[in-house]
């Protein structure tokens, strides 16, 4: 007979598996894909901090959103080619983590919420924890809802998992979407591209628009990354394992 | 049970990476072999400058037509980029209304030849009411009026060897000395037959304003506002890959 304590402490031993390689690896690949759009982006952005609605916009019409950043003109020429170079590693790097997680079930297994999970009342609680900064740490969760509950610290809880697929499936393509909108050649065979828009000033503002979202994302991701420890959690994305046993701050 | 799990995915990201890797191999051969690299290949970012260059080219092929606007469509005021050339050979060309003007077309042609506006104006002409987008962020609706270009290179007969077209404006000394003085640019053979692009002398009904390139001007639909050359003075019809104004930014201007 092997006493409670016992198990325990085995488990405290062992280091529990975390992300899959493939994850690692895209997630540091769209890290820096993402740091080098953004600064070729905003080096895009100061030719004409304005953005609009419809097809057409210029500084003789009206603006919907004058962004309080200087107007520098020559920077979008020499950031464009960076922009489009670093696009192409995220949409490569996007089709990669894409075509691998469903080979792997990454997303049947990590991202998909149980359904019982589905419901306003647990993610709503979950939503409270993270505003009353409880720690999502493992064996607390472990304690209050049991081993078998997706709120273990080797998956993620509903609200994770949810914000994770929106972001994969709605924020990335949408910010493809709203680049490719702005292409003369691409709206050339596929027009809609920019019509479903609303144009191509209206593209340009909602891939501004998936900007703010993303950063807003970002930070809250990091901010989250630090209350459930910063160096454990970054370790389980590089090694792929979360260190048990004693603290790992 | 975790450790299989984790190789199998790891042997699964080793064998996507080889794939992707042999398959750009033999992409870019087969790129190379089809006239899917651009002039700008080279370096870090010509690899992303290949990859837009080349998958256009492929969604693009057999003539893919740019958008077209209605008449209500067309801004009450188009931007101008960059006033007029203000030296004095381009000055005496406005003030006579360009009487001593002429477009030479050169190069790989049969017949090398030259155009006064009048005889341009002369040849067959069509409308389009396009966008016109600046890499800067603004963008303009109005109606280019002028004479295909693939009819004026059928005048001149490209050779087969043609791969280029080289669009030459006057040195514009007012273009701002961050920028190159002659915004000259190449286009290749798809954009330069392409139905929509014009050799422009007309804007809104009238005759193309100074500010906006007159006499004659660069006119592409699928293209963004800088590859559209204004103040035209000669066109070179050219095999050379190599030869296309090196400014630090992007050659292909579909994106």
């Amino acid at each position: 007979m092997i006493s409670e304590a016992r198990v325990e402490a085995t488990i405290e031993t062992i280091p529990v598996p975390r992300h899959i390689a493939l994850v690692r690896v895209t997630h540091w690949i769209i890290v820096l894909s993402v740091v080098g759009l953004l600064v070729s982006g905003i080096g895009i952005l100061v030719g004409h901090p304005r953005l609009y609605w419809g097809e057409t916009g210029s500084l003789a019409t009206a603006s919907l959103i004058d962004l309080p950043i200087p107007l520098i003109i020559g920077p979008s020429v020499w950031y464009r080619p960076y922009h489009f170079f670093f696009a192409w590693i995220l949409v490569l790097t996007g089709l990669t983590y894409m075509a691998g997680s469903f080979i792997t079930h990454h997303f049947r297994k990590d991202l998909l919420p149980a359904k019982a999970d589905l419901s306003w009342n647990r993610m709503l609680g979950v939503a409270l924890d993270h505003l009353a900064w409880k720690r999502p740490d493992a064996r607390e969760a472990q304690a209050r809802q049991g081993a078998a509950s997706t709120d273990a610290a080797s998956t993620y809880n509903v609200v994770q998992r949810l914000t994770y697929l929106a972001v994969v499936f709605g924020l990335f393509p949408a910010f493809l979407w709203t680049g490719l909108g702005m292409s003369f050649g691409m709206t050339s065979v596929f027009p809609i591209l920019a019509t479903a828009l609303g144009g191509h000033q209206s593209a340009r503002t909602l891939h501004f628009v998936c900007v703010v979202l993303l950063l807003l994302f970002v930070m809250v991701h990091i901010l989250m990354i630090y209350l459930a420890g910063f160096w454990r959690t970054v370790r389980a994305m590089i090694t792929g394992y979360v260190p048990q046993g004693g603290r790992a701050r | 049970m975790s450790k299989i799990l984790g190789r199998r995915s790891f042997i699964t990201a080793g064998l996507a990476t080889a794939a992707g890797a042999s398959g750009l191999g033999a992409a870019v051969y087969l790129a190379d072999r089809y006239g899917l690299v651009p002039p700008d290949h080279a370096g870090i970012v010509g690899v992303g400058e290949t990859l837009t260059y080349a998958s256009q080219r492929l969604i693009t092929s057999g003539h893919s037509l740019a958008r077209e606007f209605k008449r209500r469509d067309i801004s009450k005021i188009p931007t101008v980029n960059g006033w007029h050339p203000t030296d004095e050979k381009y000055l005496a060309l406005l003030a006579d209304g360009f009487k001593n003007w002429r477009l030479s077309v050169e190069g790989l042609v049969a017949r090398p030849v030259s155009f006064s506006l009048e005889e341009l104006q002369g040849l067959p002409a069509e409308s389009h009411i396009l966008l016109h987008a600046c890499e800067q962020g603004w963008s303009y609706i109005a109606e280019w009026t002028g004479v295909r270009l693939a009819t004026v290179l059928d005048l001149a007969g490209t050779r087969p060897e043609a791969r280029y077209v080289v669009f030459e404006p006057f040195p514009n000394p007012n273009q701002s000395r961050t920028l190159v003085r002659a915004l000259w640019e190449t286009h290749d053979m798809a954009d330069a037959l392409h139905p929509q692009t014009l050799l422009a002398y007309g804007m809104n009904g009238e005759a193309l304003p100074a500010d906006f390139g007159a006499p004659l001007r660069l006119r592409l639909g699928r293209q963004m506002g800088w590859k559209n050359t204004k103040y035209l003075s000669r066109i070179v019809v050219t095999d050379r890959r190599d030869h296309y104004r090196k400014g630090g930014g992007t050659w292909y201007g579909g994106i």
